[in-house]
């Protein structure tokens, strides 16, 4: 690329005049640029200023209308009723809020105090963030605000939303609620959905609508709309609507829930149903409950007092989240135990004296004189309690806690609701991590007949008889159908329990029901096809002691509410091909035979008949009594389901 | 030998070169990337580490790139002029196998810590290679068809190459860049005359053949030409946009709102603030004053080069020059056309302004060629 170097002197080869007339050009069009810059930035400044200004396009959320919730016959359990409510936007509003504040207290009552929190929550909040100024308006309120709009800058009306449920207490555990998202629910979800920064939005807190969240929502869509300086909207632009959530179908039936709490009545009590061959679970009900309807509005400070110092703990599910020492409950975990390690069989027989001394120690059985001999049935027939002590003391905590596991005990059921319990199987490495104490043959004593470290929810205790009934490890579940699509139903596995053992604990727990000498003989189902098994528990909240039983065992009635024993009853029907099984907690109810085998027979009969339970299926000399509980009933009739179309 | 061309005797050497830098091009420059840091700052709400300070990094390095580049004599650009060309060519086929893609493009192609955007290296190469070609040509027979054929391959190579990434606005700058070049280096008007009559003429059948059986675009495409004449056809389309930068200029007025008072910006109804819209927040925020000025430091900065092309009596120094400052100048001018509304929306940044690393260092190498020219210019 040499060049002679005469190059450089020779005129001819510069860019002289052809540069010049390219210096032109770019100045002709840095002129142009310059006078546009003019044009624009100078003589129509004040135009764009304007536009500015009172720009223009916003783009509006709209929020997904949530997914609703069916009982397993299609009724809405949770619903979407039309609210009319009015927000406003400080930047809209010109910045002071105030004046417009007062201008809208004419049309609708603002009390003082609601103003002072309307006035704290602007100056939280940022401008542009429209804040929910009052919700739940009657129309004739919203439409006088709509008419009174051009003089309320910054102000919204708007109709939206909200969740509703139609079963009001009846299903509140179950279904849960939800309510405004709190500044903690948004520092908990790491980049949450904008849609949450709606003032009006309502997010799961409780139960399945916590739990099934994500499914319920749905999403969001968005609306440009133009607006005016005043931040008013002029019109909309486009609209692009979200997408509903998805319909949750649960197992409960609300019928049968229904029936279980009015029979469960003002008791703190709670009642599980389960489908003993799927799973599912037809109903959970936990006495008292609350209206969620509340919470979704906002629960007025003393409301939410009155719930929380009830000592019946309404706002707690106690169906699953409410453990209690199971009683002779646990009589059949203790058994198959036994039975399973091949230390007893059928025939195998103990003594019962009335008590039994272990390390100096004397352990009663319920029944001061004692029973005699007695043989596996026998044994939970009468519910012999020496019987377990004595199986016990050669089958060891390890066994038997690994028994309630298996049946169901001590593990976390995985269910869509808040706070599932665990409950406790104690073992010695557990009292170890537990309470660094070795355990003490006593401890296995206690814990054989459902006492002392043994906790177990009313959930786990109808798992654990719907897994003696059928022999398989049936799983509980609560969703039947997600958008109309059904859950698979997993075929259970055996429990790998020998049948003749099992077929031994279900023969107990038979002659609880139909023995001569049964503890519940009196809650026994008289229809031969519906045939009944169950067995009674009775947990203490206190020790006994010596001086007291000395005395004479103190009558329950006689003690303050929180001390008296615990009622238990688990019981499936029918005893030849088990359909439902049932469990029943009263708390401090007293005797499981007398205060909860009545109500869990009786929800059974529900479950059995589809409807009231039919009266010659019970003793003749209960019918008088049944029929008076029944007429004191409101029991839920629903409307006959309309081609399953519900108002979105 | 060729050292000799460029009559050492007079051209400084060493670090005497220092003293013949074009200085006053260096502080315009300086003073064009410290808008830029202003503006960032401003775009990322009062924070320096999003956007100003990985500028001014860039800077420093291309700033230093640019020293180092002017010492080096010019018959040495000259003579890798050809090579740099063909590797640059290579490179973008390369790009086209294995590239990554990046924004919906391919553009780049990584070589081990280095990212490197062939069309961006490639606006030097061309300007490099036509420069010496118009060097070594005789000036009589420049408008001759045949070597008016040789440019126009080198320049249409490249730039379909770019196209096809899809790159639109570098695909413009090369051929304007070329296309600027050529003209200062005496191509016959006729030639420019032809190319826009047929551009014109393409434009007239494109559009009246609209509506008719033989209609030469998609609707689509139909639609896009309408929005960029009348934005406000489709406020919340393609035309958002611009009708969006377009409040935000026009709404400085002469003095703005003041820095960082831009609601426009603030509020988020600009897009891509940061890179190609980043002059709308300078005139919103500093208003006609600030905007001019910048555009007066751009002026300036043509304007040296063109007095240094001028007076430069070698051919290959004066041409560079020329190309390079021609390629700046069609980089403003499309953008801020583009952000005013007087050109269709293409992706193009504001040259030093405009938050990226590649596209500083290489104009800043390319205003380093430029010194280089400057100072080894024959005396």
């Amino acid at each position: 690329m040499k060049r002679p170097s005469r190059d450089t002197q020779d005129g001819s080869r510069r860019v002289g005049r052809r540069g010049l007339l390219l210096a032109g050009i770019q100045l002709g069009v840095v002129t142009t640029l310059a006078l546009r810059l003019r044009s624009m930035q100078l003589e129509h400044a004040e135009e764009y200023r304007l536009l500015s200004d009172g720009n223009s396009i916003k783009i509006r959320l709209l929020p997904p209308a949530r997914g609703l919730i069916h009982d397993r016959n299609g009724l809405v359990i949770a619903g979407n009723e039309q609210n009319y409510r009015v927000t406003l936007t400080r930047e809209e509003a010109g910045g002071d809020v105030e004046p417009v504040l007062r201008r809208l207290s004419r049309l609708i009552p603002i009390s003082d105090a609601r103003m002072a929190e309307l006035m704290e929550e602007f100056s939280r909040r940022t401008a542009i963030t429209p804040i929910v100024l009052a919700d739940r308006l009657s129309w004739e309120q919203f439409s006088s605000i709509a008419v009174n709009a051009p003089s309320l800058a910054g102000v919204t009306p708007e109709s939206g939303l909200s969740r509703a449920y139609p079963r009001a207490g009846d299903l509140a555990h179950v279904v849960g609620y939800v309510g405004p998202v709190s500044d903690y629910d948004l520092s908990k979800i790491e980049d949450p959905d904008p849609v949450l920064m709606l003032p009006e939005f309502q997010l799961g807190k409780v139960g399945a609508e916590a739990k099934l969240e994500g499914v319920l929502r749905g999403k969001a869509g968005a609306r440009r709309v133009e607006v005016n300086s005043a931040g008013r909207e002029m019109r909309e632009l486009s609209r692009q609507e979200g997408e509903q959530g998805a319909t949750v179908q649960l197992t409960v039936d609300a019928r049968l829930q229904n029936y279980a709490a009015q029979r469960l009545g003002q008791e703190s009590a709670a009642a599980v149903v389960m489908d003993v061959q799927t799973g599912d679970l037809l109903a959970m009900c936990s006495s008292p409950s609350f209206d969620p309807n509340k919470f979704v509005r906002g629960i007025s400070s003393t409301d939410y007092r009155a719930l929380m110092s009830h000592d019946h703990r309404p706002l707690a599910d106690k169906t699953v989240q409410g453990v209690y020492p199971p009683g002779s409950t646990f009589k059949m975990v203790t058994l198959l135990a036994g039975l399973d390690a091949g230390l007893i069989n059928g025939g195998s027989r103990f003594y019962c004296p009335g008590f039994t001394e272990v390390g100096g120690r004397r352990f009663h059985c319920w029944r001061g004189g004692g029973h005699g001999s007695m043989d596996p049935i026998q044994s939970l027939e009468q519910s012999c309690d020496v019987f377990y002590y004595e199986l016990a003391q050669r089958v060891g905590i390890d066994r038997i806690a690994a028994m309630a596991r298996r049946l169901g005990i001590g593990v976390t059921h995985d269910l869509p609701m808040s706070a599932v319990a665990e409950g406790i199987a104690p073992d010695r490495a557990w009292k170890k991590a537990r309470y660094d104490q070795p355990w003490q043959i006593g401890d296995s004593l206690n814990a054989s007949i459902g006492q002392g470290y043994v906790l177990a929810s009313p959930l786990q205790l109808a798992v654990m008889t719907s897994r003696v009934a059928t022999g398989r490890v049936i799983v509980p579940r609560l969703v039947r159908a997600l958008d109309g699509i059904p859950q698979p139903l997993v075929e259970a596995e055996p429990l790998g329990i020998d049948e003749a053992w099992l077929r031994l604990a279900r023969g107990g727990m038979d002659a609880v029901m139909n023995g001569a000498h049964g503890t519940a003989r009196r809650s026994r189902i008289l229809r031969d096809d519906w045939r009944m098994a169950g067995k009674t528990g009775t947990s203490q909240v206190r020790n006994i002691t010596a001086a007291e039983r000395a005395r004479g065992v103190v009558r329950n009635e006689q003690l303050p509410w929180n001390r008296r024993d615990h009622a238990l009853f688990v019981c499936y029907a029918p005893f030849q091909s088990p359909r439902y099984a049932v469990s029943v907690v009263v708390e401090h109810g007293g005797g499981g035979s007398a205060v909860a085998a009545p109500i869990a027979r009786d929800i059974m009969l529900f479950a059995l008949e589809g409807g009231l339970p039919p009266l010659d299926s019970v003793p003749s000399d209960q019918r008088a009594e049944m029929e008076a509980r029944h007429e004191a009933m409101h029991l839920y009739t629903p409307d006959p389901p309309k081609s399953g179309r519900t108002r979105a | 030998m060729a050292y000799l061309d460029y009559q050492v005797a007079q051209a400084p050497t060493g670090w005497r070169k220092i003293l013949h830098l074009n200085w006053p091009l260096v502080f315009l420059l300086s003073a064009v990337a410290c808008f830029g840091f202003v503006m960032l700052y401003s775009v990322a709400g009062g924070q320096a580490d999003t956007w100003a300070k990985p500028q001014m990094y860039r800077f420093a390095v291309g700033m230093a790139a640019m020293f180092a580049l002017a010492f080096v004599p010019m018959w040495f650009w000259r003579g890798v002029s050809v090579f740099s060309y063909v590797l640059c060519l290579l490179l973008l086929v390369a790009v086209e196998l294995v590239g990554d893609i990046g924004m919906g493009a391919q553009r780049w192609i990584e070589f081990g810590p280095i990212r490197l955007q062939p069309s961006e290296l490639m606006k030097i190469a061309l300007v490099l290679v036509l420069a010496a070609y118009y060097d070594m040509l005789p000036v009589n027979r420049v408008s001759r068809p045949l070597w008016v054929l040789i440019p126009v391959a080198l320049i249409l190579l490249p730039t379909a190459l770019v196209l096809k990434q899809p790159d639109l606005g570098t695909s413009l700058m090369l051929v304007a860049g070329g296309g600027i070049l050529m003209f200062a280096a005496g191509v016959s008007l006729w030639y420019f005359g032809a190319v826009f009559t047929m551009i014109g003429g393409l434009i007239y059948a494109v559009m009246s053949s609209r509506g008719t059986d033989w209609q030469l675009l998609k609707d689509y495409q139909y639609r896009r030409i309408d929005t960029f004449i009348d934005p406000s056809v489709d406020p919340l389309g393609a035309g958002y946009n611009i009708t969006q930068a377009q409040i935000a200029l026009g709404s400085g007025g002469w003095s703005g709102r003041g820095f960082m008072q831009g609601t426009q910006s603030r509020l988020n109804f600009l897009p891509e603030k940061q890179t190609d819209f980043i002059f709308t927040v300078l005139a919103e925020e500093f208003g006609f004053v600030g905007a001019f000025s910048l555009l007066v430091l751009y002026t300036l900065i043509i304007g040296f080069c063109l007095y240094s092309a001028l007076s430069n009596r070698d051919r290959f120094g004066a041409l560079l020059t020329i190309g390079i400052s021609g390629t700046f100048f069609v980089y403003f001018s499309i953008n801020m056309g583009m952000v005013m509304g007087l050109l269709p929306v293409v992706g193009s940044p504001l040259p030093l302004v405009s938050y990226g690393g590649t596209a500083m260092m290489i104009l800043l190498m390319g205003f380093g060629m430029v010194q280089s020219a400057h100072v080894h210019r024959p005396r």
